[in-house]
């Protein structure tokens, strides 16, 4: 066997001729790239829509708010409209055929009886009218946002006939158009409550967290106190001595006024809790050091570390004023008509009498209802969200 | 323990100081005394109105005396048993409120122990089978039931009450035994109508404790000690009521806190739906006519309610926590 020189059998050095990336190594696949430089919004706002209920409770908090808007344009008939013939008449239903015809949406006419054994009032369809529903015509007669005056709706029915999908109340007034202008008054009053009692809240909480010593003890004192009152009969007595002189507006401001004053205590806690926590950080210590005034370290460099969690928690707390309202009108004890807002709608449902002959009264319970559980469904959403890291 | 027992009972008497001011700062805020819209009543009614007469009620009632003292004679009074004297009735608030302060204590009473049974179980099933049908289906029904007001399942229960019984569910007992002395057919009678009240005013309740209990068991499944037990082989059950379940318990008593107003509020709201003989028709009757020395004794005692409720839900959790620390008072 002959040994060969490694001349002749010598191996290519291969060499790559591409230009040389010392983190190839490290490289990650697009989507996981992507995942990780996302700004922390983005995250949560992934993490949220994976959350279908939260997602569709948005969505339909959303329509509600926006309905709001257009109040007018969507209730068949206005706020006070009153038909003298048409007093606690129940729903009507709305048919598509007409002894096997198709004649598109329409109503029976009614026929009205005094059941004088119960003094009921009773209504029979009256198969021989039929009443066209139409689409974007002309109705009642309405002053838009002080824009001007229109008449268009959305629905309405034909002359000579009525349309109470829901019911009249015993002034004759329809109680769907009557919900429908309702939902203004009872979902503001949340919004602009919560937007109050966040920013008490925010303010003491901030400034007890801060601070810490007496400040703090005293203020968790006055938190321990307020939380031990039962909420309701609280706000029962408060709203009693709002006086009585004051316009239906005042009112208005000063029941959101007390549902805010006495709703702040929960989030002033969270917000104390997390900036105990977070003072400690060494960058407050640095801001501190670079001479920043505390309102500038609580504002810019605290308080964005938790927002998150604090609007989650704060959109939880928005069904308890919605209720508190609520319960208020319910009672005769908070907004005053012709202020119209769900509790207002239901105070007539308050007597059983009333519930047990005309039993749609009680309908304004389920917007009520829906717009809570969305509520509810939505801060559980945006809680899981405001921590996408976990 | 008894130590811990003396502190936080003198811990409680601040928290009632401070209360108190708060309810009479409300008796206080209403424009004018009530002795004013008696008279205005009476003027509208076209009766002559005798002004040596008023001038007397407001000498007697202490109208003409300085706040501070007014305020010091209430606190005082109510220490003793002297509520103040309600002017609608024309009573002693203690006379007019006589029975429905007990009526309220047990109707309080029986839901938070109805919340509790109904509660345990749905919440242990709900953490030990998470993500399942049956969880899934107790959490909506939960969250439906903590959406729902308890006034107006209220409503909804007397129109179905109504409807498929024919029968009226208010009242807390059968009419014929209203204004009677108690005797064993009332307190049956009682038994009889307090579950539909009790289911209603529990709702809410019970379903923000279910999603609590829930949470809580969770963390607690999640522990290593838990591990260790399965590792071991203990039987399912076994370790869930040895181990877990019993941080669950400590738990539930310290919800009290958070409970108990919450039960109170809705006992007030449902009692006017249902007419219930308790505090709630009568606090509301009260603020409507603004009568407020009736309306602030049943605000001050259903603040006390809740701080003594909370104290004795303290006091078992020390008896039954050993971590709870009862030397206390150190600061952070």
């Amino acid at each position: 066997m002959s040994i060969e020189t490694g001349n002749d059998r010598q191996l290519d050095h291969y060499v790559s001729k591409a230009p040389f990336d010392p983190r190839s190594i490290e490289a990650l696949p697009p989507e996981q790239e992507r995942y990780y430089l996302a700004s922390q919004w983005q995250l949560m706002w992934w993490k949220f829509i994976r959350h279908r209920l939260a997602l569709i409770s948005g969505g339909f908090l959303l329509l509600m708010y926006g309905s709001i808007l257009i109040s007018e344009f969507l209730a068949p008939y206005n706020l006070h409209s009153r038909n003298i013939n048409a007093i606690y008449s129940p729903p009507q239903s709305v048919h598509i055929f007409h002894e096997g015809a198709f004649i598109g949406p329409f109503v029976y006419g009614t026929h009205y009886k005094l059941n004088l054994r119960n003094l009921r009032r009773e209504y029979t369809e009256d198969t021989s009218k039929i009443y066209r529903v139409n689409f974007f015509c002309r109705g009642d007669e309405y002053d838009f946002w002080g824009l001007g005056t229109g008449d268009l709706h959305f629905f309405c029915i034909e002359e000579g006939g009525t349309l109470f999908l829901l019911g009249t109340d015993r002034l004759g007034r329809d109680i769907l158009s009557r919900i429908l202008y309702g939902a203004r008054i009872s979902l503001t009053i949340g919004l602009i409550g919560i937007m109050m009692s966040f920013v008490l809240g925010m303010v003491i909480g901030g400034i007890a967290g801060y601070y810490g010593g007496v400040i703090d003890l005293v203020v968790q004192r006055i938190i321990e106190i307020l939380q031990s009152f039962p909420q309701i009969p609280l706000w029962m007595a408060l709203s009693a001595v709002l006086p009585v002189t004051w316009s239906p507006l005042l009112i208005y401001f000063g029941i959101t006024v007390i549902l805010a004053m006495l709703d702040w205590t929960g989030l002033a806690r969270a917000v104390r809790s997390k900036l105990l926590a977070l003072r400690e950080e060494d960058y407050c210590l640095a801001a501190q050091l670079m001479g920043a005034k505390p309102k500038r370290i609580i504002g810019r460099h605290l308080m964005p570390g938790f927002m998150s969690h604090l609007i989650a928690s704060a959109t939880l707390s928005i069904p308890t004023m919605i209720l508190g309202e609520t319960a208020l009108s319910f009672l005769g004890l908070g907004l005053r008509p012709p202020i119209t807002s769900w509790g207002i709608l239901l105070n007539e449902a308050q007597n059983i009498s009333v519930v047990a002959l005309y039993p749609w009264l009680i309908l304004p319970v389920a917007p009520v209802i829906l717009v809570i559980l969305a509520f509810s469904f939505l801060g559980d959403g945006l809680r899981d969200a405001a921590d996408p890291y976990k | 323990m008894l130590g811990y027992l003396v502190r936080r009972f003198f811990i409680m008497i601040p928290t009632l100081l401070a209360i108190s001011l708060i309810v009479f700062l409300i008796i206080e805020l209403p424009p004018g005394d009530y002795l004013e819209s008696y008279v205005s009543e009476l003027q509208a009614q076209g009766e002559t109105v005798d002004q040596k007469h008023i001038e007397f009620l407001r000498e007697q009632y202490g109208f003409d005396k300085p706040v501070l003292t007014r305020y010091w004679e209430w606190v005082t009074g109510m220490v003793v048993g002297d509520f103040g004297f309600s002017f609608e009735y024309r009573l002693p608030v203690s006379d007019v409120v006589g029975d429905r302060l007990f009526l309220t204590i047990l109707v309080s009473t029986v839901t938070i122990i109805f919340t509790w049974i109904i509660a345990f179980p749905i919440g242990l099933y709900s953490a030990t089978h998470q993500y399942s049908w049956g969880d899934y289906g107790l959490t909506f029904i939960g969250l439906l039931g903590l959406a729902t007001p308890n006034f107006l399942l209220a409503l909804i229960m007397l129109y179905f009450a109504n409807v498929i019984f024919g029968t009226s569910i208010g009242g807390l007992m059968d009419p014929d035994y209203i204004d009677q002395p108690w005797s064993w057919d009332k307190a049956m009678s009682v038994l009889e109508h307090l579950w539909i009240p009790v289911v209603v005013i529990g709702t809410s309740g019970t379903a923000g404790m279910i999603r609590r209990l829930r949470a809580n068991m969770l963390d607690e499944l999640q522990k290593q000690y838990v591990t260790t037990a399965r590792a071991k082989g203990l039987p399912p059950l076994r370790m869930l009521l040895k181990y877990p379940l019993r941080n669950a318990i400590n738990f539930f008593i310290a919800d009290i806190g958070s409970l108990l107003p919450n039960i109170i509020s809705g006992a007030e709201l449902v009692a006017v739906v249902l007419s219930l003989p308790t505090t709630g028709p009568v606090l509301i009757a009260a603020l409507q006519s603004q009568d407020m020395y009736l309306a602030g004794s049943f605000l001050m005692f259903l603040a006390s309610l809740t701080v003594v409720g909370v104290l004795l839900s303290d006091i078992l959790l020390a008896w039954l926590d050993p971590r709870i620390r009862l030397a206390g008072g150190v600061a952070k």
